[in-house]
């Protein structure tokens, strides 16, 4: 049967592309246009080759068991979220002035802590922060920037305003899962490129690439940029490959780096000793360097954080970075935005109850039903609550838990994620969906144009998480 | 530039791809040359185990060396890490850490290969599904090096797929020659057996050799020609002598190579100055055995080259050293 947007139920939430009037918002308009001239089983039949290159593309991630590998492809829905060009000028400027204010808040934090003196920031966050460094304390990295690559969650609410939820600072992941998305795109959809004007994301690692040189502190032509991943049993292997892949370096694990007498790192090639000038790690602080963290670490590289600390290697992002992402801290963000540019925040933070404060913690304690508690330092969507959909039982845990380390715990609001058409069983059904753009900060800052969706596949779910039943689309800024 | 790491493994993985296509081919082969023997004179499937060098491993796991023992071990069977499955999946996975370094391409082809080896096992129970689905792996073998050798460029690490790849090989001519050409040498010098020239025909084919040989060796297939043929030919790829240049040529553009470089002079020698008039089966096996000892001891002098440095540049050897120089005259 051939798509009949009428049919098409959004119920009351704000659906990506189908409007109010069950037409299709201004941006989705060719495709909706595209999408119902196909024949029926064709959306199917697209759907199952995007699968199969999917397949042969390896595009997977790996759950290891036993000493043999078992290979999952994300599942991907091929029918695209589409936003404006206008609507996305505006979002990219709101990032960047996000990731700007974030990075003074590290520096500062790192420095000279006068966002703490002027009482802006609360000092006890920092005390109990797990991802604050004492290490990094005094250190300069180059262009003062920390956090050089940012993946931040963006969600739109019933009334269409967007929203960061989070923003990733450590080592975010997905950007690749763009890209791939986009490929397969246009393997299989190869007539919508023709006459839609879709902006390109494929740049990306170039921009990447440039960033990363931006950061050498040897003044070269030519300087040695790695990938250093954790290894083949991480699940974003796939990735750390891939983007060494797409920008010509090397991809080394902790085994293939060394810290020399000269507090220089080296990595071992069949050529002997090479050095290294930038480190894109995606290798968490704690297991960067045994010497310094977690002392069984294998994955790390010993002496690594003198060389950092040093000037003689850059790593990005930046030790220490992390202490930004942490949901407590994520609620300062517009007051930091206003404290470090001036300016007021252009994407607004979703609200955020701290239960670190007496009041907002009663107000949560009571209101537990009709919020989302989150954990403030855990990714991925663990030790949630999300408060309408949760049992008697797990309130009382949550309510136990929040008491014992109020610090530890933040509530918000449950929102009414946004949706978008998503291919169930050969049927096009709402599904909520988030969005999570990534963006480079060097020299001057790059926003890739959209990012990834991520789209939760469960009926009415709204755990968008790869680890979780989660799925991607590929997101077009059209014009 | 290129780390040791990576030299290892794409090595590794062009050994296994390698492994995988020449396993399926001796297979195919043998196959083929049951059907055209009478009972009687047929070596059967026992050399062909023997020549993969896993015996004893066989004999625990199977109680009859038949055609679907054999070939269900050699081509499916986990327990043997020659398998052609596992060969597969070693190459896969050496070349799913080196992803970033070889061309896109390769890896879709393997990636794509080592789905359809695990899919369609039970193909290979059937005369004909084997033959088809033998046909494939070697096919998509040829067509992962035709990639890499049209799409990666013919840099240092492309010089670890030649070596790699032609150390397998030279190995597996070795091995196929003392097994299968030591049943067939005369125990005296002037016996004839029946089918014996279609069996150094089959030899031929083991290592893809018979149309070549038959254009560039003008004499009807026979023992002593086909020895030397897979012996000293310099021309064709399988042959142990142009296998042995090989990796000569891949050496001679690595740095460090001289250890490995005077191993291989050694073997050089063995093979052209051998006289496969003087070789009788026993003296076959100890030469073949001499040839791989030789071609072991070049694999280990590489590990010890490239897989395992820790060597550091010569600018920064000299910083070290004259610092230790000045530390020891403090002292």
């Amino acid at each position: 049967m051939r798509i009949k947007w009428k049919d098409y139920e959004a119920n009351d939430l704000f659906d990506e592309l189908i409007g109010t009037t069950s037409r299709p918002r201004k941006a989705a308009r060719s495709v909706c246009k595209y999408l119902s001239s196909l024949r029926e089983n064709e959306l199917q039949d697209i759907s199952h080759a995007a699968e199969m290159a999917m397949h042969v593309m390896g595009i997977t991630f790996t759950v290891y068991s036993e000493g043999t590998g078992i290979d999952r492809t994300w599942p991907f829905d091929i029918i695209p979220r589409v936003i404006s060009a206008r609507e996305w000028a505006r979002t990219e400027e709101g990032l960047i002035q996000r990731v700007k204010a974030l990075n003074c808040f590290i520096d500062d934090i790192y420095h000279e802590q006068n966002i703490i003196k002027d009482e802006i920031f609360p000092e006890e966050v920092l005390a109990d922060s797990v991802n604050f460094r004492k290490e990094c304390v005094g250190i300069d990295p180059p262009l003062g920037i920390w956090a050089h690559i940012c993946g931040s969650d963006l969600v739109r609410d019933k009334d269409g305003t967007l929203y960061v939820l989070e923003d990733n600072l450590r080592v975010p992941s997905g950007v690749s899962y763009m890209l791939e998305n986009r490929m397969v795109m246009k393997r299989v959809f190869p007539e919508l490129f023709e006459d839609y004007s879709i902006q390109p994301v494929d740049d990306y690692p170039t921009r990447l690439f440039d960033m990363l040189a931006s950061m050498s502190p040897r003044p070269a032509d030519y300087p040695t940029i790695v990938v250093l991943t954790p290894g083949i049993y991480n699940s974003a292997y796939f990735e750390h490959s891939y983007l060494a892949q797409q920008m010509g370096v090397e991809l080394v694990e902790g085994s293939d780096l060394m810290v020399s007498e000269d507090d220089c790192v080296y990595m071992r090639t069949i050529e002997g000793l090479e050095r290294i000038d930038v480190i894109y790690r995606r290798v968490d602080d704690l297991f960067l360097d045994p010497e310094v963290f977690e002392p069984e670490s294998t994955l790390g590289i010993p002496g690594i954080m003198r060389a950092w600390s040093k000037g003689n290697v850059a790593i990005a992002n930046a030790p220490g970075a992390g202490v930004a992402d942490d949901k407590v801290v994520y609620a300062f963000v517009p007051k930091m935005i206003e404290y470090y540019l001036g300016e007021k925040a252009i994407i607004p933070n979703v609200q955020t109850y701290l239960c670190m404060y007496k009041d907002e913690c009663d107000y949560v304690l009571n209101n537990l039903d009709k919020l989302v508690v989150k954990p403030a330092n855990e990714s991925g969507g663990y030790g949630m609550l999300i408060g309408p959909n949760s049992t008697k039982k797990e309130r009382e845990q949550f309510a136990d838990l929040i008491k014992k380390k109020p610090r530890n715990y933040v509530a918000q609001p449950t929102l009414s994620l946004s949706t978008a058409p998503t291919l169930c069983d050969g049927k096009l059904e709402p599904r909520h969906l988030d969005l999570r753009p990534f963006i480079l900060s060097g020299e001057s800052s790059y926003v890739t144009r959209g990012g990834l969706t991520r789209v939760a596949l469960k009926k009415g779910s709204l755990v968008v998480n790869s680890s979780q039943g989660g799925g991607s689309k590929d997101t077009w800024i059209v014009e | 530039m290129i780390l040791s790491r990576v030299a290892e493994r794409i090595y590794w993985m062009a050994r296994y791809i390698e492994r995988a296509e020449n396993t399926a081919r001796i297979i195919m082969v043998n196959s083929n040359l049951l059907l055209d023997l009478p009972k009687g004179i047929a070596p059967g499937w026992e050399p062909i185990i023997t020549i993969t060098g896993s015996s004893d491993l066989f004999s625990e796991h199977y109680a009859e060396v038949d055609e679907r023992s054999v070939a269900k071990f050699l081509i499916s069977d986990k327990l043997n890490p020659g398998s052609i499955l596992n060969s597969l999946l070693s190459a896969r996975e050496n070349l799913r850490t080196t992803r970033a370094i070889v061309p896109r391409g390769t890896w879709e082809v393997l990636n794509d290969l080592h789905y359809y080896a695990e899919e369609n096992k039970s193909k290979i129970l059937s005369r004909k599904g084997r033959y088809e689905y033998l046909t494939h792996i070697i096919r998509s073998c040829q067509l992962i090096a035709g990639n890499i050798s049209g799409s990666m460029s013919h840099d240092q690490t492309y010089e670890f797929v030649r070596l790699g790849r032609s150390l397998e090989r030279a190995d597996m001519t070795t091995r196929v020659l003392e097994v299968r050409a030591g049943n067939l040498l005369p125990k005296l010098a002037d016996e004839f057996k029946p089918f014996d020239d279609i069996q150094w025909k089959s030899i031929l084919e083991s290592l893809a050799a018979y149309q070549m040989y038959r254009r560039h060796v003008h004499v009807r297939v026979k023992g002593s020609a086909v020895m030397s043929y897979l012996l000293q030919d310099k021309q064709f790829p399988r042959s142990i002598a142009h296998c042995v240049n090989e990796v000569e040529n891949c050496l001679r553009s690595l740095p460090d190579s001289d250890d490995a470089l005077r191993t291989l002079g050694h073997l050089q020698r063995l093979v052209f100055e051998a006289d496969e008039k003087d070789m009788g089966r026993k003296m076959l096996n100890k030469f073949m055995s001499k040839l791989q000892v030789t071609l072991g001891q070049v694999h280990d002098q590489l590990s010890l080259a490239y897989y395992q440095t820790d060597r550091i540049k010569e600018e920064l050897v000299e910083t070290k050293e004259s610092s230790k120089d000045r530390k020891e005259f403090a002292a």
